[in-house]
């Protein structure tokens, strides 16, 4: 999970889907070079695949009409592009300053325990990879782990333990 | 102590919808604003003495006037909200709970400038965030209020969103602008700046989501009301973003210049546990520690945090209990920095490493009285030699740490790693 240089071919072609096809010729629009989409494309192809694949990545070139080395440079330099699937529940812990001071690593710990990866792992069963990020900017209501995109503030053991429950 | 200027829609159900933002006074300044001079407007803002929220703390009009007058080629307006700054949360509050706000704030920034076309930049990780503004800007858009003709004024207003993937380092201006040309966020050599080489080579302005947000209070009620708030050189209000060891977390909306172990105790609620305080991180990671004696005497301002020897910042104040271990909030700093760095200078790439292998080391407790003094040779041999101040986020703070803290690292050194929370306390 953390080797973010290689890519992952599927051996099947990629194309967008109606709605993301509809999606990028809206925000194509938006912007006076067609290169602006490299990120509003890698996002399109994450939320309709849950990654990006190496045919995703030429058809990201293709389709903007720039070189595929652009679209892989953007794709590796920001982590919140998964280069290859993640678990059914993404799981990140911010690791970070206010959530570090208001003891994350317990619910890092009881996750380890309980799904049996560490940081930067996949389930066997694929269900859960576990992710220990930057700063989320809720540090008000630290400490924080977003399921899938989602928040959940002032986090303990306790509340993880049924958040996890409910995922199961 | 609180005030409500930026905050007075929060705590309205529903606020971040047109209709009941509406009701409560949203776009009401659109209809002063098109009888009025841009130039008018520009020097509105500069009298109400605004200062950049982002941290930097420039001042928003006076930044405003350095885009060239006789240009032919598009201005463009570029809404820093990636707000990614340990300890910084306050933006995010503007995006959801009042995000009309936010735009009637773009439009009025725009029309001073003569800009028709605006990027927000907001962080990957603000999910549901995103949604809510996009669905504003909808709303706006369809009420009118942004496109070919704003309010029924003859004044074209585009506003797109774009989202980051996860990197700091976009909060940088130019890295900002880098990312949403589609490459990676590596920031630009100035000069030249932005204002004059921006996106796509046009005059650029960034600003903060919080600087943007209270124009629109400015353009109501007069720089005179905003001036009302605050001390003589930092005017105006701020929204507090309270973390760590707090009974009370979270945002506070307080004129700038209160007393900071007052806001702590009135506000935050005092130390948890009933615990004595060790230090208080001012504004955001990035700026240098103050010790329990040093928070007596400072106040939330631009002007006392400079003479205290750090920086007003975000306005992000992490709370340290007496419990916290130094060396290991260093590492904890130092790893996000070094994990942010883009890699373009060597000194910031390598360089934070190399620092965070000797922390590591101390902790280890492997570690000499001459690690201690490498580290702070490495901060001086890292800061101010790299394209941006990513580096210096790191290194400033650390040295503060490093000068104000020694002897917690000294006792690593001495006692190796057995050392007990116990004894950093003595």
């Amino acid at each position: 999970m953390s080797d973010r240089s290689q890519l992952i071919e599927t051996g099947k072609p990629f194309k967008f889907d109606a709605e993301r096809d509809a999606e990028f010729e809206r925000l194509v629009k938006r912007y006076p070079t067609r290169e602006s989409m490299i990120l509003p494309a890698l996002w399109l192809t994450q939320e309709q695949e849950g990654w990006i694949s190496a045919e995703a990545i030429g058809y990201i070139a293709d389709r903007i009409g720039t070189f595929a080395s652009k679209v892989f440079e953007a794709a590796t330099f920001y982590t919140m592009y998964h280069l290859h699937p993640m678990g059914e529940h993404h799981i990140c812990v911010c690791r970070t300053l206010s959530c570090w001071l208001r003891e994350k690593q317990e619910i890092i710990d009881f996750l380890k325990d309980e799904i049996g990866i560490t940081p930067g792992e996949i389930s066997e069963d694929g269900k859960f990879s576990l992710e220990e990020v930057e700063c989320l900017g809720h540090c008000g209501t630290a400490p924080v782990v977003q399921v899938n995109g989602e928040f959940h503030e002032e986090m303990n053991v306790e509340k993880m333990k049924s958040l996890l429950a409910g995922l199961k | 102590m609180e005030v409500k200027i930026l905050s007075a829609k929060f705590d309205i159900e529903g606020a971040h919808t047109l209709d009941v933002a509406k009701k409560h006074g949203a776009y009401a300044t659109l209809d002063k604003l098109f009888t009025m001079d841009p130039a008018d407007v520009i020097e509105e803002v500069k009298n109400s003495g605004l200062r950049g929220r982002g941290g930097a703390g420039f001042p928003a009009g006076v930044k405003w006037s350095f885009l060239p007058k006789d240009t032919d080629k598009p201005v463009y307006l570029a809404v820093n909200s990636d707000e990614s700054e340990p300890a910084t949360f306050k933006d995010r509050y503007i995006l959801v709970r009042d995000p009309h706000m936010l735009i009637e704030g773009i439009i009025i920034c725009c029309y001073a400038i003569g800009c028709h076309d605006t990027y927000i930049y907001i962080r990957g990780e603000y999910t549901s965030q995103v949604k809510i503004l996009q669905a504003a800007i909808d709303e706006a858009y369809e009420a009118g209020y942004l496109g070919d003709s704003v309010a029924g004024h003859d004044f074209k207003l585009e506003v797109t969103v774009h989202r980051g993937a996860g990197a700091y380092v976009c909060g940088e201006e130019t890295a900002l602008l880098e990312s949403i040309e589609g490459k990676k966020g590596q920031p630009r050599s100035k000069p030249p700046f932005p204002a004059v080489v921006g996106l796509y080579d046009c005059p650029t302005i960034i600003n903060n989501v919080q600087s943007i947000a209270s124009l629109p209070f400015i353009l109501e009620k007069g720089a005179d009301a905003y001036k009302e708030y605050g001390t003589e050189k930092s005017t105006g209000t701020h929204l507090f973003g309270i973390s760590g060891h707090v009974e009370k977390p979270g945002m506070y909306e307080l004129p700038l210049g209160l007393p900071l172990l007052e806001v702590l105790d009135k506000v935050a609620g005092g130390v948890w546990k009933g615990r004595k305080l060790k230090g208080v991180i001012p504004g955001g990671s990035s700026t240098p520690v103050l010790t329990e004696e040093e928070a007596k005497t400072v106040t939330l301002d631009y002007e006392s945090m400079a003479e205290h020897g750090t920086m007003f910042g975000s306005g992000g104040i992490v709370v340290l209990d007496e419990t916290v271990n130094i060396v290991e909030l260093v590492k904890n700093l130092i790893d996000f920095y070094h994990h942010e760095s883009c890699g373009q200078c060597t000194p910031c790439r390598e360089g934070l490493g190399w620092m965070l292998k000797i922390v590591g080391k101390i902790l280890a407790g492997e570690g000499s009285a001459a690690d201690i003094d490498l580290l702070l040779e490495l901060c001086d041999n890292i800061e101010m030699k790299t394209v941006c101040v990513l580096s210096a986020a790191c290194t400033m703070p650390v040295r503060s740490y490093l000068n104000k803290f020694r002897h917690e690292f000294e006792a690593y050194v001495e006692k190796g790693a057995s050392m007990q929370a116990a004894e950093i306390q003595e």
